[in-house]
């Protein structure tokens, strides 16, 4: 218990420490790979809670495949970081507002939470051998198929969306026609020619 | 296995071995078992350099390396010893901090995803149940240095290698997600070893057959992950000179190198394991051959081991330097029209058959539950 409680707090520390730094890093790469660290460490959290299925999902859709994305747009910006520090001072408010508004929100959560008297002794133990990526997917599809469903059709939607908000259609745009690329066949690009041999003079 | 090794140690040793608390007896085996990975997997990267060099010298009747040590053997530590001793240069321009330590990113996630291989029915450092969840998320961290490697670096060529390689290995990894689904379906369990087991029973019991297309779609976007020819755009020596480590030397190269080499094998053991029964023997369901398993050398080519995990690791291994030699480089927009357009639609129509016949109860997954 005593080596759950060290992990803990170390996960907890770095995660504190790389979400911060996600704030104050000046280069916006820098924020983004302290963000996957972030990610990881929450998904160390998750692990020690014995949710794994969560904490593995975690690593693969975010670290994976969203913040690749990510880095993906952030490398190319052309990075002024003294314009980067101005719009700073001008958000501040904004974000000092909804911060503070968060954290009302989260301590108002932990307070109702203790009158309801919640287990002091955390989360019980999975017997051995429980999947939870098992357990998980048997309600998936079954209770919550719906919801599941409605999800995706949301998801679709967003992608939808996404593509023909940023779709510019331009006049006298070349694409390749792949179905007459790959019917081409050699006898239609090139003549083999034959010729005599020219007698050396 | 304890046992196995019980006999060997006198019984001195086996005391004070016995008087140690669990969590180090624990720590020590499994510190032991890392070692023997990491070593093993570095090794095989080593010799795997001779090897393709070899295999692409006699395909161009070429000779290939033959000076070092016996027939050349002793190429790879020579090569390495080389790379040590060059200087690292740090181009003065580049972000100093995420040029050092973008290999490394390259070369843990490699590394680490060896924790959760099943070598035998018993070596395997973590036997966890999300062992395939875990594989995937962890290969899939591997793309953030070469990304980082050809942003750090503030060059052109190399930050075209580095979007380059972004996009083609996000594309790929979603068509070899969709593969791994149908592996998922099929054995019905995420565990590594289990899937193996799943196989077991000789050639006709894998999964290669049944799940050919998949097998096609995971081996090819294998081969796209770890940017090898005839994807290696990322690279490209013609087009962008050596793409996202152009500006990298010394041992921050060698590290590049062993990256790959290490993500080669590990794709290539993954093959195995998922398609072609990773360390089953092939000809395990033959009756008539139960009596040759006890001849002494023979009798290894009936038993399934880590020889047989070798063997299919060994033969993916040399496609990889085949398919070098072979093919030439792929055109851009080809490769993500391959990953987009082609083989995500191949393998959601295979999983939707797989699925179909699972619940009718045919084929070689008929023992699940619908």
């Amino acid at each position: 218990m005593l080596f759950h409680a060290v992990l803990f707090y170390l996960f907890s520390f770095v995660l504190i420490g790389a979400a911060c730094g996600v704030i104050f890093s000046k280069n916006p790469v820098h924020s983004i790979m302290f963000l996957v660290l972030a990610f990881f460490q929450s998904a160390m959290l998750w692990l020690l809670v014995e949710a794994e299925f969560l904490a593995i999902v975690l690593v693969l859709v975010y670290v994976g495949a969203v913040m690749v994305l990510f880095l993906f747009v952030v490398m190319m910006l052309d990075i002024n970081v003294e314009a980067v520090q101005r719009g700073m001072t001008r958000f501040a408010p904004v974000a000092i507002g909804v911060a503070l508004l968060m954290a009302f929100e989260l301590v108002q959560l932990i307070w109702l939470r203790s009158r309801a008297g919640a287990p002091p002794g955390g989360f019980e133990a999975y017997p051995e051998g429980y999947s939870n990526t098992k357990a998980l997917g048997s309600v998936l599809y079954t209770e919550h198929v719906y919801a599941f469903e409605i999800a995706a059709v949301v998801l679709l939607l967003a992608i939808v969306a996404a593509i023909t908000l940023t779709m510019r259609k331009r006049p006298g745009l070349k694409v390749q026609n792949i179905a007459a690329q790959v019917a081409v066949r050699a006898k239609d690009r090139l003549r083999v020619v034959k010729m005599d041999a020219e007698k050396k003079r | 296995m304890l046992e196995f090794f019980a006999n060997l140690v006198p019984t001195s040793i086996l005391d004070i071995w016995n008087s140690l608390p669990p969590l180090v007896q624990y720590l020590t085996i499994v510190t032991w078992k890392i070692l023997f990975v990491t070593i093993g997997v570095i090794l095989i990267v080593a010799f795997s350099t001779y090897f393709e060099r070899k295999v692409i010298g006699s395909m161009q009747a070429r000779i290939g390396p033959n000076r070092v040590g016996p027939i050349g053997l002793g190429q790879p530590f020579a090569d390495v010893i080389k790379l040590l001793i060059k200087e690292v240069v740090v181009p003065s321009q580049s972000n100093k901090f995420l040029f050092v330590i973008a290999p490394l990113l390259t070369l843990i996630p490699a590394l680490a995803a060896w924790a959760v291989i099943p070598l035998n029915d018993w070596y395997v450092i973590a036997d966890i149940n999300a062992g395939l969840l875990y594989v995937l998320a962890i290969t899939s961290v591997g793309v953030y240095g070469v990304i980082l490697a050809g942003w750090a670096t503030n060059s052109k060529y190399a930050f075209l290698g580095a979007m380059r390689s972004a996009a083609q290995i996000v594309a790929y990894e979603i068509a070899m997600g969709f593969a791994l689904v149908g592996i998922l379906m099929a054995a019905g369990s995420l565990n590594l070893g289990d899937i193996v087991r799943a196989q077991a029973g000789g050639f006709s019991n894998w999964f290669v057959l049944p799940l050919l297309p998949l097998f096609l779609v995971y081996w090819i976007s294998g081969i796209a992950e770890t940017n090898r020819a005839p994807f290696d755009v990322a690279e490209g020596e013609s087009e962008i000179v050596a793409g996202f480590h152009v500006e990298y030397s010394g041992v921050a190269f060698a590290i590049f190198f062993l990256a790959e080499y290490a993500n080669m094998v590990l794709i290539s053991s993954l093959t195995a394991i998922f398609f072609l029964g990773g360390w089953a023997s092939p000809f395990e369901g033959l009756g008539f051959l139960k009596p040759v398993a006890e001849i002494p050398v023979l009798g290894l080519l009936v038993v399934g081991g880590f020889h047989w995990l070798f063997i299919k690791m060994a033969f993916f291994m040399y496609t990889f330097f085949w398919f070098r030699a072979t093919f030439p480089r792929y055109r851009y927009d080809q490769i993500m029209r391959l990953g987009w357009k082609v083989f995500i639609p191949v393998t959601i129509v295979w999983i939707t058959v797989e699925g179909v016949m699972a619940w009718f109860k045919v084929g070689p997954w008929s023992g699940l539950a619908g």
